[in-house]
């Protein structure tokens, strides 16, 4: 395969080297972070919270847009490998007076960076960087996409899949909801993408028609998985049987732009309410990505009841995030 | 270096146990370091009658070849089911060879709390090693070629030795 048409997360080797999107990773990458992941998650209950493995090493979190929960998950994720982590807020600093994103990169790189972390509101900014960092010859150094646009947000992805595992524990034979803002998620792309990876039996994307991204069932020929892509506008349609429901934020500022009427009619009909819950399966499990906005998306008793697995979704995502930084820095020895 | 005959484990294992008893209070703890290691310890806790479960040690985010070698492509997860702070540990590995591993095992231990002691069980010794360590437990002194891996090998639930290239 030449360099060209190889895909630019993985090395010559086939080692994941930059993680960039969940799309177009083999299976049993996916599986080999999920493994690693769940031998990283009681570091966290250890009296010293904390393993050797990046000793020395320097990881820089690039948060061109804002974010708490991810980025401190990836800053705990890293100290808790020993890295030391350098957090920048570019959004108040360089770009601001003028700086290129790849000029940004070369100085922080003449810093000797090891891996950086980056969100950034344009789709594929991450591919931008890693790709610079091949052309210059720094193959040495990682990226690990936070967050891109309306692309991708891969960990997060991960973390939905361990999460499932934890409590379904294999994914074949699964229905998964996926309710909301598709159109503008990328939590909903990286989910979609890692559940066809891994042989879900259905993917049932539900939203308005508005919210929704067209030809999602034609997704359905290109599954080599055998994953089945069923698009509903009706959401208490949706989730009759469901074994797992992920909610997803509704952003305020659509609700500007003339894709939805009101807050309390979305709610009304896309809401996840005890009542609308109890049309899936008895076990179900609801996710949500946060911030959540109770009363828009999700009801509060929901949230807070005995079906919800968002708190513990944010723990898993620190072993995650440990598994994907150990991995990508582990690559290419 | 021809291959030496390789003595039954499972008899090593026996006689091991008859080492350790004597040196031992009931109190005693094991940790396995994986895999060969906690097949050894699951044996010895048997033989010696001890009543706390086993504790388990994947050394891989402690070794100090990550930077050359990268991550182990299989890791499970290190299980300790008991406090360690003032308890005294008898540590168990199939091979003690460099001592790198054990390194890793009492840093990784460390990382758990304070034990009152930690000794180290073997059944294997190739010799050579790298680091000031030694077992104070070991029933088989061996010498083998660089290039030959001595491995403890489980089929069904029967122990034996084999050599990897």
């Amino acid at each position: 395969m030449t360099s060209a048409q190889r895909n630019p997360q993985l090395n010559a080797n086939g080692e994941l080297c930059h993680l960039l999107s969940i799309g177009g990773l083999p299976r049993e990458i996916v599986v080999h972070i999920l493994d690693t992941a769940e031998s990283f998650f009681e570091i966290s209950d250890r009296d010293v919270k904390k393993v050797p493995l990046l000793r020395g090493k320097s990881v820089f979190n690039l948060f061109f847009e804002n974010s708490t929960r991810t980025r401190t998950t990836f800053e705990i994720a890293a100290k808790r490998l020993s890295a030391d982590v350098i957090n920048l807020d570019v959004a108040r600093s360089s770009t601001s007076k003028g700086e290129t994103l790849l000029d940004t990169i070369d100085n922080l790189v003449a810093m000797h960076a090891d891996t950086f972390v980056v969100r950034h509101a344009t789709s594929g900014a991450p591919y931008l960087i890693a790709e610079h960092l091949a052309r210059t010859g720094r193959d040495e150094v990682h990226v690990v996409n936070a967050g891109d646009g309306r692309h991708a947000h891969p960990t997060q992805g991960l973390l939905d899949m361990y999460t499932i595992r934890h409590y379904k524990k294999d994914f074949s034979g699964l229905k998964v909801a996926v309710v909301g803002d598709i159109l503008h998620s990328r939590v909903a792309r990286s989910d979609i993408d890692a559940l066809s990876t891994l042989g879900v039996e259905e993917i049932r994307a539900i939203g308005p028609r508005t919210l929704l991204p067209p030809h999602l069932e034609e997704m359905n020929s290109a599954c080599v998985s055998g994953t089945r892509v069923r698009v509903f506008n009706d959401m208490s349609e949706g989730l009759r049987d469901c074994d797992v429901v992920i909610m997803l934020r509704l952003q305020n500022e659509r609700m500007t732009g003339a894709l939805l009427p009101s807050a309390r009619e979305y709610f009304r009909c896309y809401g996840l309410t005890p009542e609308k819950l109890a049309l899936a399966k008895a076990d179900a499990i609801v996710m949500h990505p946060g911030p959540m906005n109770r009363g828009i998306e999700i009801d509060s008793a929901v949230a807070d009841g005995n079906q919800a697995v968002i708190l513990p979704q944010v723990s898993f995502g620190i072993a995650v995030r440990m598994a994907v930084l150990s991995i990508v820095a582990g690559s290419g020895k | 270096m021809s291959l030496p005959e390789f003595p039954d484990a499972e008899a090593q294992c026996r006689a091991l146990a008859d080492l350790i008893r004597p040196e031992i209070s009931p109190e005693t703890l094991l940790v396995g370091i994986h895999s060969g290691g906690v097949w050894i310890a699951e044996r010895l806790s048997g033989l010696l009658g001890l009543s706390s479960e086993i504790g388990q040690i994947d050394v891989s985010f402690y070794r100090d070849d990550f930077a050359e070698k990268g991550l182990h492509p299989q890791i499970r997860p290190t299980v300790i089911p008991f406090p360690i702070e003032g308890c005294h540990i008898l540590l168990v590995d199939d091979v003690l060879y460099t001592g790198r591993t054990t390194r890793a095992a009492i840093n990784e231990l460390f990382d758990y709390g304070r034990p009152a002691s930690v000794r180290l069980a073997v059944l294997a010794d190739r010799g050579e090693r790298e680091l000031p360590i030694a077992a104070q437990f070991c029933v088989w002194d061996v010498r083998l070629d660089r290039a030959q891996i001595l491995v403890l090998d489980k089929n069904g639930d029967h122990l034996s030795w084999k050599i990897e290239q």
